[in-house]
C-alpha cells in the first residue's frame, strides 16, 4: 500500500494496527514526529492528514491510503513556514519535545482561520500538552504567524 | 554539525571520548591536518569547555544537561563574552561523562544539573574557560606575526595586530598547542563593555537561543530519536504494587507476537524485546506475570497521609528556632492552625524516560540518554556490566524536559538498562522505552506531605509561628546527605522563613515509605512556599493587616525579598473590576521571585487565573529573554500542580495512567503572564526552578480574598 507523506509515496507493508507514528520514526526514520502518550491525549505526535490535526500514536498506518499525510519535515505550506518562523523568532521552545506538535497544529488552526481571535488560538491549541508551559510564547506566536501571512 | 569531525587535544586536556551529534563518536586523539576547504573540519580543544574548529565555530562543551531550561545558551554566552566571538559562530555540544573535568562544585564534584546551579556554578569558571581561550588564540596570532601579544586585538571572532588579521579557525591549532595562561592572569570585561551578558534577543537573531533552529526544524537528536541499525526495542513489565517481584511469568502469548524476539527477566521486571515499540508494547499486553506481593506496600495514599498526620502531635527534628520556638505558640491572643495537604506529584516530561544501550561483552558499552548525573549512570552501568570505567561511554542528548526526572541517584534507567543489555549478552543495541503509562505509574514522585501551620496574632502582629511537617526524606540514601543529616530538601523554605517574627518554630519528621520519590522542579519549595506564603496571607487577615503591607513591614531587613515584592505589585497595578488578587513572594535557589496574580470567580464556583505578574532578581542576568521564559514557563508549571495534578495510590498502586487522567494544565488554563527583571550586579543565580513556589500562594491567596476560605488540601480543582 502507498501513504502520501510529505508528497512523496512511500510503500507501507506492515501490520494493520501499527500507529502512522512508529512507521515514521522507526521505518522511515522522521524522528521530528514525537511519542508523548500513546493514546492521543498530548498532542506530541500531531500530523496533518487531508490538513486535519491527526494523533499519529493511535492512527493506524494502514488506513491512511490515498491521504495527503504532512509532518514537520514537510511543513512548507505557506501557513506552516509563517509558522516556523515566528516559532523561531520568538524564542518559544523550551525542551521542544512537543513543538512540532504544536507547529502542526497551528498550522492547521492558520489555514482554516488565518486570522484568528485569542478565543480561537486557545480553542484550537488547547488539546496541545506543553509540560515547560510554552503556552503564554505559543499564543504570541500564532498571532505573529498570522501576521507574517500578511 | 560535521560528521567527520576530528578531534585534537591540547597538551593539557586530553579527552578520552568525544560526542560528536548524530554520526555518533569518535574514540581516542586523532590528529589530522587542518582544512576547512576540501578535508575534515579539524577540532582544537582551548581548555576543556572551549573547542575551536578549522571552520571557525566556536563550541562549547556543556557539563549541564540542555532540557528546555537554556543552558545551551547561558552557558555558551558566558564563554563568548570573554572570548570575543561572534554570535553566529557559538555552537554547543554536552561534555562527556567526566567528573574531573566537568564536575559540578555544587554537586560535591559529581557532575549533575539540578538545584538552578548551572549558571551560578559555571560563571566564574566559563568566564575563565572563555578569556584563557582568548588569551591562547592571542598568544598564536603574536607568535605567527611575530608581533607583541599587547598589540594583538581580539574582537567578534578575530585577530588583527598592524596589518595582519585572522580568524580563530585559522589560529585554533596553533593556540591549542599553547600552555594555557595562568589563571590568575586572566583578566574579565566590565559589565559595562559586555556584549551578548544581558542583551536583548532580537528578531533577526542575532542573539538568542542556540537551540531554537534544531527544535523548530526538527533536527535536534534527543535520545529517542538515536536508532542505530539493528537496534532492539524493549519495553519493561513492572510490578503493579510498589515493592512487588516476580513471583513467575508465561511468555507463550509475548513470544507469538510477531516481531518480539525477546523476552527476559531483569531485577525489576521482566523485559520484551521486539524489532520494533509496536511489537514490544503488544508483547507486553500478551505477558502474563505472577506478582509476588508479600512485601509490597498495601496501603493507600489517603491512609498514608493520616499516618503522617498522627506525626504531627509530637515535635519533629528541629530546623529553626527563634524566641521561644514552639512554645512561643502559647499565649496572649489567637492562635490558628490549619494542616495543609500535598499529594504525590509525576513529573511527566514530554519525553518518556528512554535510553540506547550497546553492549560488547568484556569490552565495552556506551549509553545514549538525556541524563542529568552522567557519571551516575556510567558508575551504574559499569557495576552491573563488570567493565572498568573507561570501557562505559555515556553520550548525553538533549532531553525533552525532565524536571528532575532524568537526575536519579540510583540511577534508574541505566541500572534497568544495563541489566536488560546483561541478560542479552549485548546481542544487538537495545532501545529501553518507558511508556506515558510506566511514567506515571513506576514513580519517582514529588513527596506528598502535609504541613501542620500555626501562628499566634495578637495586637494586630503576627508573634508566633509553627510549621511542623512529616515528608519523605529525598536525600536520605544519596551521596548529597552525610547520614544523621537533617535533609535541607523537606524543609528548605520553611526553615528560611525571611519574616521577621519574634518566635518561630520549623520541624520535620522524616517519614519512611516505600513509594519512589525524588526531587521535582523546585524541590521543597514546592509545598512549603505554599504552605508559608497563604498562611501567612491567613494570619494577617486574622490579624488585621492588609497582607501586602505587613509583608513589606516583616521583610524591612530583606532588601531583596522587598525588591521583587514592591516592583511585582507596582507593575500590577490598580486590582481589575470584578477580580480579586493574590500575592506572594519566595526565595529559592539563591534567587527571589514576587508573583501577583488576578483570578476571576464565577457565579457558579468556577475560578480562572487570568494574569500573573512576576518580578525576578537573579543577580547578574546573562540572558534576559530566558530569565522571563523560565519565568512563564515555571508558573505554568506550578500552576499545572495546583490546579490538577496528584498521583493517588489505592492498595499500594497508582490510581492514575496517562494525560487522560493526570491532569496537567493545558492553554485554556493557561494566564497571561508578564515579566520583569530587578537590575543587579550580584552574582548570577538560577531560574530554572525559582518561578514555580509562588504562584501556587498568590491564587490561593487570591481565592481567599474572595472566598475567605483557607485553601489547604491539594490540588485545588476548579471550584475556588
Amino acid at each position: 500500500m502507498k501513504l502520501n507523506i510529505n508528497g512523496k509515496d512511500q510503500e507501507y507493508a506492515g501490520e494493520e494496527d501499527r500507529p502512522l507514528l512508529w512507521y515514521l520514526r522507526e521505518d522511515l526514520k522522521m524522528t521530528g514526529t514525537k511519542f508523548g502518550c500513546g493514546v492521543a491525549a498530548c498532542g506530541a505526535c500531531t500530523v496533518l492528514v487531508d490538513g486535519q490535526p491527526t494523533r499519529a500514536c493511535v492512527t493506524p498506518a494502514a488506513s491512511l491510503e490515498g491521504k495527503k499525510i504532512t509532518t514537520i519535515e514537510g511543513l512548507d505550506t505557506p501557513a506552516g513556514q509563517a509558522v516556523q518562523k515566528a516559532w523561531a523568532e520568538m524564542d518559544v521552545v523550551q525542551c521542544g519535545w512537543c513543538q512540532s506538535g504544536q507547529m502542526l497544529a497551528a498550522t492547521a488552526l492558520l489555514t482554516t482561520t488565518p486570522k484568528p481571535s485569542e478565543q480561537q488560538i486557545t480553542d484550537g491549541m488547547t488539546s496541545n500538552i506543553c509540560r515547560c508551559a510554552t503556552y503564554h510564547r505559543i499564543r504570541g506566536a500564532v498571532a505573529r504567524a498570522s501576521e507574517i501571512m500578511g | 554539525m560535521a560528521d567527520t569531525a576530528t578531534f585534537s587535544p591540547s597538551r593539557r586536556f586530553v579527552l578520552g571520548v568525544v560526542g560528536f551529534g548524530a554520526a555518533g563518536f569518535a574514540v581516542g586523539c586523532d590528529l589530522r591536518a587542518a582544512d576547512a576547504t576540501s578535508g575534515p573540519v579539524a577540532q582544537n580543544m582551548l581548555g576543556p569547555y572551549v573547542r575551536v574548529g578549522s571552520d571557525n565555530t566556536v563550541t562549547v562543551f556543556l557539563r549541564h544537561l540542555e532540557m528546555g531550561q537554556g543552558v545551551s545558551t547561558g552557558l555558551t554566552t558566558i564563554v563568548a563574552e570573554e572570548i570575543d566571538a561572534d554570535w553566529s559562530q557559538m555552537r554547543f555540544e554536552h561534555s562527556p561523562a567526566d567528573d574531573k573535568l566537568y564536575g559540578n562544585p555544587a554537586f560535591g564534584g559529581m557532575m549533575g544539573t539540578g538545584g538552578s546551579t548551572a549558571i551560578l556554578s559555571s560563571w566564574e569558571q566559563l568566564r575563565a574557560a572563555g578569556a584563557s581561550a582568548r588569551e591562547m588564540l592571542r598568544q598564536a596570532a603574536a607568535k605567527k606575526w611575530s608581533v607583541d601579544a599587547s598589540t594583538v586585538t581580539v574582537a567578534k571572532g578575530e585577530m588583527t595586530s598592524g596589518n595582519h588579521k585572522a580568524t580563530f579557525g585559522e589560529l585554533a591549532a596553533e593556540a591549542s598547542a599553547l600552555t594555557p595562561p595562568d589563571p590568575k592572569s586572566l583578566k574579565y570585561k566590565e559589565a559595562s563593555a559586555y556584549e551578548f551578558i544581558g542583551k536583548e534577543r532580537d528578531p533577526a537573531k542575532t542573539l538568542g537561543r542556540l537551540d531554537t533552529p534544531g527544535k523548530v526544524h526538527a533536527t535536534a537528536q534527543y535520545a529517542l530519536d538515536y536508532h542505530p541499525e539493528g537496534t532492539l526495542t524493549a519495553v519493561i513489565a513492572r510490578s503493579p504494587k510498589f515493592g512487588g517481584k516476580v513471583a513467575s511469568f508465561d511468555d507463550t502469548g509475548a513470544k507469538a507476537v510477531a516481531g518480539v524476539t525477546d523476552v527476559v527477566q531483569v531485577p525489576n521486571g521482566v523485559a520484551v524485546v521486539a524489532t520494533n515499540f509496536w511489537a514490544a508494547r503488544k508483547g507486553r499486553e500478551a505477558l502474563k506475570v505472577t506478582w509476588d506481593d508479600s512485601a509490597a506496600e498495601k496501603r493507600s495514599s489517603d491512609v498514608m497521609l493520616e499516618d503522617y498526620r498522627k506525626l504531627l502531635a509530637k515535635p519533629g527534628l528541629e530546623a529553626r528556632k527563634e524566641g521561644k520556638g514552639v512554645a512561643g505558640l502559647q499565649g496572649a491572643g489567637q492562635v490558628i492552625t490549619a494542616d495543609f495537604e500535598f499529594p504525590f506529584l509525576v513529573h511527566a516530561p514530554m519525553e518518556p524516560l528512554n535510553c540506547v544501550i550497546e553492549y560488547k561483552p568484556g569490552e565495552s558499552c556506551s549509553y545514549h540518554s538525556g541524563s542529568q548525573m552522567p557519571t551516575n549512570d556510567q558508575r551504574a552501568i559499569f557495576t552491573v556490566l563488570g567493565l572498568k570505567p573507561e570501557q562505559v561511554t555515556v553520550v548525553t542528548h538533549v532531553a525533552g524536559g525532565s524536571f528532575g526526572r532524568r537526575a536519579t541517584p540510583d540511577a534508574d534507567l541505566a541500572t534497568e538498562a544495563a541489566h536488560l543489555a546483561k541478560a542479552l549478552n549485548g546481542k544487538a543495541p537495545v532501545k529501553l522505552m518507558w511508556t506515558r503509562e510506566d511514567d506515571i505509574r513506576t514513580g519517582k514522585y514529588r513527596p506528598m506531605n502535609i504541613h501542620r501551620m500555626t501562628a499566634r496574632v495578637n495586637n494586630g502582629a503576627i508573634e508566633a509561628w509553627g510549621d511542623r511537617t512529616a515528608i519523605q526524606s529525598i536525600m536520605e540514601g544519596t551521596p548529597f546527605l552525610p547520614p544523621g543529616a537533617p535533609d535541607f530538601s523537606s524543609i528548605e523554605g520553611s526553615n528560611d522563613i525571611a519574616y521577621a517574627i519574634p518566635n518561630v518554630s520549623v520541624d520535620v519528621h522524616l517519614v519512611k515509605n516505600p513509594v519512589p520519590i525524588l526531587w521535582w522542579r523546585s524541590v521543597g519549595h514546592t509545598h512549603t512556599a505554599y504552605a508559608k506564603e497563604h498562611f501567612f496571607d491567613v494570619a494577617a487577615r486574622k490579624a488585621g493587616k492588609d497582607p501586602v503591607e505587613l509583608r513589606r513591614a516583616l521583610l524591612a531587613k530583606e532588601p531583596r525579598q522587598l525588591g521583587v515584592l514592591n516592583l511585582a505589585v507596582e507593575k500590577a497595578g490598580p486590582v481589575p473590576a470584578g477580580k480579586s488578587r493574590g500575592v506572594a513572594v519566595h526565595h529559592s535557589f539563591s534567587s527571589y521571585v514576587a508573583e501577583v496574580a488576578d483570578v476571576t470567580v464565577n457565579a457558579d464556583g468556577t475560578f480562572h487565573v487570568d494574569r500573573v505578574v512576576c518580578a525576578v532578581d537573579c543577580g547578574t542576568v546573562i540572558n534576559p529573554d530566558i530569565v522571563r521564559a523560565q519565568m512563564e514557563g515555571g508558573i505554568g508549571y506550578g500552576l499545572s500542580a495546583i490546579l490538577g495534578e496528584a498521583l493517588t495510590i489505592k492498595d499500594g498502586a497508582p490510581v492514575q495512567s496517562n494525560f487522560y487522567d493526570y491532569n496537567v494544565l493545558r492553554m485554556a488554563q493557561m494566564p497571561k503572564v508578564e515579566v520583569f527583571i530587578v537590575p543587579s550586579t550580584e552574582p548570577p543565580s538560577g531560574v530554572g526552578e525559582p518561578g514555580v513556589p509562588p504562584i501556587g500562594p498568590a491564587v490561593a491567596n487570591a481565592l481567599l480574598a474572595s472566598t475567605g476560605k483557607t485553601y489547604s488540601k491539594l490540588p485545588l480543582g476548579t471550584k475556588a
